[in-house]
């Protein structure tokens, strides 16, 4: 016995010895490299750098503005030029990241080829809408290193792991729904810890559209006690918050913060709890079905009769819509008084509608089209722009491209002009409040009641 | 099973130190659990006295009609769950699917009726249109379950059809994602003199959930008479309690299952017109949380007992209903919506660290009790 | 006898059920832009392409039984194959030429079924119209059903060379972004070339040169009759049996050492994945595999170690920020591991196996909801997480998840202290303690066995290994939220431990590898990351299939088989079938 366990204790050791070892290799290889990207025997300088986190790597854009830093693609005759769809496609997020994967495949149809190559988006990704899904979904674009940008993610989480190695790998991400503060900046020119070079969106920034509606209830609406109810999702919730804090800074109450989950169907129990705070108005950015559940029920509860329900762009959706029980509901949202608005390509929200339609045979199920197929159009307008032909090559600077977007200024996209900030905000943020009205059952109707519009500059 | 570690006591005090520690433990859970209900409720009666918070009457009967309706659903899907662990031995995980595949499906048939007119003119011979393609389709599912993936697998070890159901459970749930796609589905509403609030005993209730206890109600005694006076009854009781011996006796075992199956099945599509009229959005993922609380009411009533699988429903209904603002609220805790599948899940523990059988004692057969 | 007519009609109409199936869930319209052979086959194509030969081959299967001679499969099967194939593309064509017909009509069937529209019949007509598609349809489904079922007819060894053949060609086109990263540098980078069109799947001469040498080398190695391993190691007297396993295990650890360093970012991502999905399976075999518990609420300790690092390694913890580094943080995420295991534990452990599911289950949302919960949100952050977790500290620099091939040796540290963990116990005191247990728990009391103490330990460890898991987890993502820790993760754990072989260490990875590693995980992308869509879906029929076909896993422990052959339904027989195994051995090792 005694010999087993010498023996066993023997193996263990050298096998920890051997990890230790390969662990170690790494290291020792590395550590000469310096800050250079590693030049490890086994790959070459390319394939290693997206896995290198060496800091003064990470942060050359920001402080030398010296192209060619990050690395050129090189797209050869007859080749595509790869971009990445990264959504929340499966799941019950799919309603969120299926129209806008559908914008991107759309955008690029229409933008049609870059310089006599076509651009390929290849598997559409998912991002699960999670932290571990965004990163292991990062880990197989940048492992391409043909791959120019991403447009995504869909749900800011997932950008929160996969950000690190898209900005590492030189590439640029685009999501067209990512409205989280921590993403970009505190709008006070300091860029928030989850900020990394390369990020942009076309999305609003959720800071906006709290302030938005805090402004409507307690100016236009004379609204002084509010309640707010979020569904426990980091967006609902950070948008709630956002709202609470703008509220009470505007002077206002809110009576009762809380939260449902998802999958609840009883709401008279959270109703009952908000009634018990006497709001004036209820501001709920939650999701169907449970925003659903929640105009339905309200009716069975005493107190809440007179109450203003506020909404957000989660409930702009014709399955909410069409509820007779969310006639009278205000909506939040970014502007989708679209009107006239025309993409650089000249695609108008219209024209986009009838092509998805035809296309997919349904409407979308979530606002956020307009901005997929506008930060598209960004990033192919941006590549177009800097690639360079070298005889039947393409040539893509990577540091060209960002340095394109981050000056990117007036363009004109589906969602209105788009400028982007130094911290990779380039949405339009102008939110508008709309009401649902008598007989109206389709969110292209709702859009068009406008009853109060909010933008930053104004 | 305390009869066991009281037999065990003379075994060595090592052994009887920890039982006792176990015990100890479990006593402090018991007087922490006493501690905190009776520390909120008085908190509750105190702040609703003198008006600093609580509930004013009309809310606190406004949850329990809303928790018995709930309550209701839970218990009509509970059957199902209670009358297979009965026959089969096993948590056939897959049952809330086959209420969502009812409730679902129906949607189609009720849009239709909608459309055509009859919704709004012939209300009541809708509904029971939708009651009928509702049990018929929950019917036919839990049957197909049965026939596929659970029938040749009827001696295996009870964990194997556990997990098989687990992967039906996903498959359904894919399946109608593929299918019906990802939206959420609105039944139409009822008109507007059922939804209507009346007065009744002092309750203000709405008619829609009135509706959907009188259902609830009605078809759980059916099912009890079903089940106590009908040969198919008693050949179902038979075989819960031994299928070799229910065999001898001339009982047609395989099809005394498929009507456990079928039957269940029926209770969860009467579940799913319930949803149709109370909360009427419907998508895929309908059926998983209401399976997963149906199994939790099946066992706080008392697993194989069919009142019991009612009653543990609405126990967990009312529970999941009022506790958090009764309980909870005054004692200072925020957002405590949130909270109500957390108390859920505490009302099973609790209920069965007081009571492991249940609250009306488990019914199984002496080969499940072992 | 001669071919079962009956059966080969049933499998024809089971295969055109679940050609329609696969077609109505949009499968076919989703992967058609995904090309596997270039020019000619999508996946989309191919999604269709696998059920009538498979069905038409189970149809005419001819049942063996002992002591009868089977006879030689003839012509009558080819034909019943190619009736299987008839009926089955006939109800294809049937189904596209009933949703084409809507489209005259005012009825819009994509209301009820959104995938059914003009692009998916174009596709499943091959742009020819109804009726030369239907010919397509038919004649190809046909002959796809006669060859399935003409794989009887050739001899054993070529059989499994052509299907090998075939099943490899698809596993190279499937993964054609992964062999791309594997041979992505300059010296290599000519076979990606050579295999692959860029971005359009595999070259037709690579797949027939593929096809040749798999096939080829199926086929000499079905020729010769060669022990298995496992065979050949049981005929070994038991100390070379024992320096054999050494060996191996030795071997098998310098090759995952070595490996990571070839290997290109998206494998060294999934392995890590794998890796962590070992480490949790591990630990839940403790639970269930050895003690007998049969724990569905087991995420609940992987949220207690991530949850735990995150608190105490993060500057970016809301309340209670010590920054400690990783390795110091770990013991104490051991002890709240440890706490967490015993209040989970306490309760329950007089409970009955069904009744400890559903509590468990309960438990897991507890924590989950706990976490999420606004109420403690001070403390955890709520559902905007904890974000900012620093890496692992290592000899020279911090391992995060950027770098996905030490975030693996690190996963592989405690992989290895995981096995020897479960390996030691299988043979300790306490190991013993828990077969007798999960036997008979009132005769193991009697005879002594203190179970409350035993079944506590099962926690406990099982705790721990789970927390290693959140622990490395959070370090590797950087973040934490609770939808990460949803009751899925539970069922997916469990779903791997069983499909793998409960009880049995090298079941339990090589369960981990093939669902998380090619399926994926819960919220991690696996080997085929287009099936993303269809996981679930996928799973779920995997599950059924396996625990209908062999319902004691892919890779039992030797006992696990034999047994779930007895008609036995003793205490807890669920359980106890896993793993009457260990007993013996454990009896031969003392």
């Amino acid at each position: 016995m005694q010999r087993r366990k010498l023996i066993h204790l023997f193996a263990i050791l050298s096998v920890f010895a051997l990890i230790v070892a390969a662990c170690g290799t790494t290291e020792t290889t590395e550590a000469p490299a310096g800050t250079d990207a590693p030049a490890t025997t086994e790959a070459p300088p390319e394939t290693e750098a997206p896995a290198t986190t060496a800091p003064p790597e990470t942060e050359a854009p920001d402080t030398t503005m010296a192209g060619g830093e990050l690395g050129v693609v090189e797209v050869g005759a007859g080749e595509d030029i790869q971009i990445r769809s990264l959504q929340a496609i499966s799941g019950d997020v799919a309603f969120l990241g299926i129209p806008n994967q559908r914008g991107i495949e759309l955008a690029i149809n229409d933008y049609g080829p870059i310089k006599g190559h076509d651009v390929s988006l290849g598997t559409p990704l998912d991002d699960l809408c999670s932290n571990d899904g965004g990163q292991a979904a990062a880990q197989t674009i940048v492992a391409d290193e043909d791959v120019v940008g991403v447009i995504g993610t869909s749900c800011s989480g997932a950008a929160t792991a996969a950000m690190p190695l898209i900005s590492a790998a030189g590439m640029v991400m685009i999501s067209p729904s990512n409205t989280s503060p921590s993403l970009t900046s505190d709008l006070a020119g300091n860029a928030n810890p989850d900020y990394h070079p390369g990020y942009y969106r076309t999305a609003h920034n959720d800071l906006f559209q709290g302030r938005a509606v805090a402004e409507y209830l307690f100016n236009e609406a004379g609204i002084t006690t509010a309640a707010a109810i979020h569904d426990g999702d980091p967006y609902t919730n950070g948008l709630a918050q956002a709202f609470s804090d703008a509220f009470e800074e505007l002077g206002g109450t809110v009576s009762v913060f809380t939260a449902v989950n998802k999958g609840d169907t009883d709401m008279v129990p959270v109703l009952t709890e908000v009634a018990a705070g006497s709001p004036e108005a209820i501001f709920f950015p939650i999701f169907m079905p449970e925003g659903g559940f929640i105009v339905q029920q309200i009716g069975g509860v005493q107190g809440l009769d007179d109450v203003l329900l506020v909404a957000a762009d989660g409930l702009l959706t014709d399955n909410f819509l069409e509820l007779p029980e969310s006639v009278g509901v205000i909506l939040s949202g970014p502007d989708l008084q679209f009107g006239d608005n025309a993409s650089s390509l000249g695609t108008s929200a219209d024209d986009f509608l009838a092509a998805y339609e035809a296309e997919y045979g349904e409407a979308p199920s979530a606002p956020f089209w307009a901005h997929s197929y506008d930060a598209t159009v960004m990033l192919l307008t941006a590549i177009d722009q800097v690639a360079v032909e070298d005889g039947d090559t393409l040539v893509i600077d990577r540091q060209a491209v960002r340095d394109a977007l981050s000056s990117l200024g007036d363009f004109a996209g589906i969602t209105g002009t788009l400028t982007c900030d130094d911290f990779g905000d380039c949405g339009s943020q102008r939110i508008t409040i709309v009401e649902h009205l008598e007989g109206e059952t389709t969110a292209g109707e709702v859009g068009e009641n406008v009853i109060f519009s909010f933008a930053p500059s104004e | 099973m305390t009869a066991t570690a009281e037999k065990t006591t003379s075994n060595g005090a090592r052994s009887r130190l920890s039982t006792n520690w176990v015990d100890g433990f479990l006593m402090l859970i018991r007087v922490a659990a006493v501690l905190v209900i009776a520390t909120g409720l008085v908190a509750f009666v105190y702040q609703s006295v003198t008006g600093t918070g609580g509930l004013t009457g009309p809310a606190f009967r406004d949850l329990l009609v809303a928790g018995l309706a709930q309550g209701a659903m839970y218990g009509l899907l509970a059957l199902g769950y209670s009358m297979v662990y009965g026959v089969l031995g096993f948590i056939n995980f897959a049952h809330g699917e086959v209420f969502m595949s009812g409730a679902v499906v129906s949607f189609f048939i009720a849009n239709a009726l909608f459309n055509a007119g009859w919704w709004t003119d012939a209300f009541l011979l809708s509904l029971a249109i939708v009651l009928f393609s509702a049990m018929l389709v929950s019917t036919v599912v839990a049957v197909l379950i049965e026939r596929i993936a659970y029938r040749p697998l009827r001696s295996a070890p009870r964990l194997i059809p556990l997990i098989t159901s687990i992967g039906v459970s996903f498959f359904l749930q894919n399946a109608f994602f593929g299918l019906f796609g990802p939206a959420v589905k609105n039944y139409p509403p009822a008109p507007a003199w059922l939804t209507a609030r009346r007065s009744f005993l002092g309750f203000q209730i709405e008619g829609t959930k009135a509706l959907v206890i009188v259902v609830a109600a009605v078809s759980s005694v059916a099912l009890y008479f079903f089940i106590t006076r009908t040969r198919t009854g008693k050949a179902m009781r038979a075989v819960a309690e031994d299928k070799e011996i229910a065999a001898l006796m001339g009982i047609n075992v395989d099809r005394t299952i498929v009507t456990t199956f079928a039957v269940g099945g029926a209770m969860a599509g009467v579940a799913g017109l319930a949803w149709a009229i109370l909360f009427r959005g419907v998508s895929f993922i309908t059926g998983f949380i209401p399976g997963i609380k149906a199994f939790t009411a099946a066992v706080v009533g008392g697993i194989g007992n069919l009142g019991g699988a009612i009653g543990g429903g609405v126990f967990l209904g009312l529970a999941e209903s009022v506790a958090p603002l009764v309980v909870l609220e005054p004692l200072g805790v925020v957002g405590v919506s949130q909270l109500k599948d957390a108390v859920a899940f505490s009302v099973l523990v609790l209920v069965l660290v007081f009571r492991p059988q249940g609250l009306f004692g488990e019914r199984l057969s002496a080969e499940d009790r072992v | 006898m001669t071919v079962d007519w009956r059966k080969a009609r049933n499998w024809g109409f089971y295969a055109g059920a679940s050609l329609v199936f696969i077609a109505a869930i949009g499968m076919v319209e989703a992967f058609d832009r995904r090309p596997l052979i270039t020019p000619g086959v999508s996946l989309g194509l191919a999604s269709l392409l696998w059920v009538p030969p498979l069905f038409a081959f189970i149809a005419t299967r001819r049942q063996q039984l002992e002591g009868f001679e089977t006879g030689k499969a003839g012509v009558s099967e080819v034909g019943a194959g190619a009736l299987v194939g008839l009926l089955s593309g006939s109800m294809l064509w049937l189904f596209t030429a009933l949703v084409d017909a809507t489209f005259q009509t005012d009825f819009n069937i994509r209301d009820i079924f959104p995938k059914l529209g003009p692009a998916m019949v174009r596709l499943l007509t091959f742009e020819q119209g109804l009726g030369t598609g239907a010919l397509i349809i038919v004649l190809g489904t046909v002959v796809l059903g006669a060859l399935g079922a003409g794989l009887h007819l050739l001899p054993g060894p070529l059989r499994s060379g052509v299907v090998q053949g075939i099943l490899w060609v698809f596993a190279i086109a499937l993964t054609q972004a992964i062999v791309d990263d594997i041979f992505d540098n300059d010296t290599t980078e000519f076979i990606a070339n050579a295999l692959y069109a860029p971005g359009n799947g595999l070259k037709i001469p690579a797949a027939i040169v593929i096809f040749i040498v798999a096939g080829g080398l199926a086929w000499w190695a079905a020729t010769r009759d060669t022990p298995s391993i496992r065979e050949r190691l049981n005929r070994m007297d038991p100390a070379d049996q024992r320096r054999t396993t050494m060996i191996a295990l030795v071997i098998t650890v310098v090759v995952f050492a070595v490996l990571p360093r070839f290997l290109g970012g998206i494998l060294n991502e999934l392995l890590a994945n794998v890796g962590l999905f070992i480490l949790m399976a591990l630990g839940l075999n403790i639970v269930i595999g050895l003690a007998g518990i049969l724990d569905l609420g087991y995420v609940a300790f992987f949220a207690v170690g991530a949850y735990g690092t995150a608190v105490l390694t993060s500057p970016g913890s809301p309340a209670f920020s010590p920054e400690l580094p990783w390795w110091l943080a770990l013991p104490v995420v051991i002890l709240m591991a440890t706490a967490a295991g015993l209040l989970v534990g306490t309760p329950v452990i007089r409970m009955r196996g069904d009744y400890l599911a559903i509590v468990t289950l309960g438990f897991g949302e507890i924590v989950r909801l706990l976490f999420l919960s606004d109420w403690l949100s001070a403390n955890f952050g709520g559902s905007q997480g904890i974000r900012q977790i620093p890496g692992i500290e290592w000899f020279t620099g911090e391992i995060r998840g950027v770098d996905p091939d030490r975030i693996f040796y690190m996963v592989a540290i405690f992989v290895l202290v995981a096995i020897y963990v479960s390996w030691r116990l299988q043979y300790s005191r306490v190991g013993r303690a828990w077969m007798a247990m999960r036997e008979d728990e009132t005769v193991a009391e009697a005879m002594g066995i203190n179970t409350v103490t035993a079944k506590l330990l099962a926690f406990i460890i099982g705790a721990i290994l789970a927390s290693f898991g959140g622990a490395i987890f959070a370090a590797k993502v950087g973040s934490v939220f609770p939808n990460s820790f949803e009751l899925l993760v539970s069922i997916i754990i469990l779903v791997v431990v069983i499909v793998g072989g409960m009880g049995n260490i090298p079941g339990v990875m090589l369960g981990a590898v093939l669902l998380i590693g090619v399926l994926g995980g819960p919220t991690q992308p696996g080997l085929l990351q287009e099936f993303q869509e269809f996981k679930l879906l996928i799973y779920g029929v995997l599950l059924v299939v396996v625990m209908l076909v062999k319902p004691e896993g892919l890779l039992p422990s030797r006992h696990r088989s034999r047994e779930l052959h007895h008609e036995e339904m003793s205490q807890d027989a669920w359980l106890t079938a896993g793993v009457g195994a260990q007993e013996e051995e454990a009896v031969a090792a003392t």
